[in-house]
């Protein structure tokens, strides 16, 4: 008799064999042929430039924060939302309530603009008349977006 | 042996090995996946110990949150990822002192209450909904005062990481 986590374990034990399985095969069958320039990054045939690694946006933590905010609220549904039936109207007022008051630090992200995606504006170069290009350099984030 | 105790010293290993290399590990990215195994295994601990909505939770909001906000974090810094963490041994004395007590203290709770802890039953009962009647009865005002304090925590959080223009 299996639980209902019983069955999940179930299904990690099998993806961890399946994924272990896939690779072990494919060591077993493929090839083994290393050279320096299949370690290199891909950057579409280009000859990769710059570190991998680049600094991300910080409006992507911005977004994190609220989302984490908000899974917390979502773990606070579910206890609700399997007894709410039972106990009723009292229940749903109660999480009405509470829905209500994180709804205020929702219009507040919103208002702020914390939720707008500000579109980056790279800056193009462009061919003038007798100039030649003009030549701008994008800082790493802007290459980055 | 039985099939719990194999299971239990599974998620065990997880856990520890993980956190072993979340404190070792000179890559911070590598730390902060590895924090990942040691979130996920304390999840499994959780849900041997018949704490199903604590075990779903730990996943929800440590997972599936707070390590991406961590992630964020390492990749938002710049500089990260070449520097040398500096794992010297300093305040040895004051260290020793400080781990001695909280490792003392720690077995004496341990010891002096291990007798009256049984194993968890084996009938599984989900908790989610005897907490569920918990928070809307009993525990109704805790309830609502987190909405605030979880109001509080994003209105604050948002107001300091925005970019200021």
């Amino acid at each position: 008799m299996l639980t209902e986590f019983g069955r999940i374990l179930l299904f990690l034990i099998v993806g961890v064999i399946f994924v272990a399985g896939g690779m072990v095969t494919s060591r077993l069958l493929r090839p083994s042929r290393p050279y320096p320039s299949k370690l290199s990054t891909y950057e579409c045939g280009e000859t990769p430039i710059g570190d991998t690694r680049i600094r991300f946006n910080i409006r992507f933590y911005v977004v994190a924060l609220i989302f984490l905010i908000f899974d917390v609220e979502v773990v606070f549904l579910f206890p609700w939302a399997t007894v709410f039936e039972e106990l009723g109207w009292f229940a749903f007022i109660e999480m009405m309530v509470f829905l209500t008051i994180l709804l205020v630090g929702y219009a507040y992200v919103w208002r702020k603009g914390d939720l707008d995606w500000d579109k980056p504006s790279p800056k193009i170069p462009r061919y003038e008349m007798g100039v030649g290009v003009k030549e701008v350099d994008l800082t790493e984030e802007e290459v980055a977006v | 042996m039985e099939l719990f105790d194999v299971v239990f010293y599974v998620f065990a290993f997880i856990t520890v090995v993980s956190a072993f290399i979340v404190v070792f590990s000179r890559n911070i990215i590598y730390a902060a996946f590895s924090l990942l195994f040691t979130f996920f295994g304390v999840a499994g601990l959780y849900v041997l110990l018949n704490a199903d909505f604590l075990a779903v939770t730990q996943i929800l909001i440590y997972v599936g949150g707070i390590l991406v906000l961590l992630l964020f974090g390492v990749m938002l810094t710049s500089n990260v990822i070449n520097v040398d963490i500096k794992t010297g041994t300093i305040q040895t004395v004051p260290a020793l002192v400080l781990v001695a007590i909280v490792a003392g203290s720690l077995s004496g709770l341990f010891y002096s209450t291990w007798k009256d802890v049984s194993a968890p039953e084996t009938s599984v009962v989900t908790t989610t909904p005897a907490l569920g009647k918990m928070l809307m009865t009993t525990y109704l005002l805790p309830f609502e005062i987190a909405s605030v304090v979880l109001l509080v925590a994003l209105i604050g959080a948002t107001f300091i990481a925005r970019r200021s223009t």
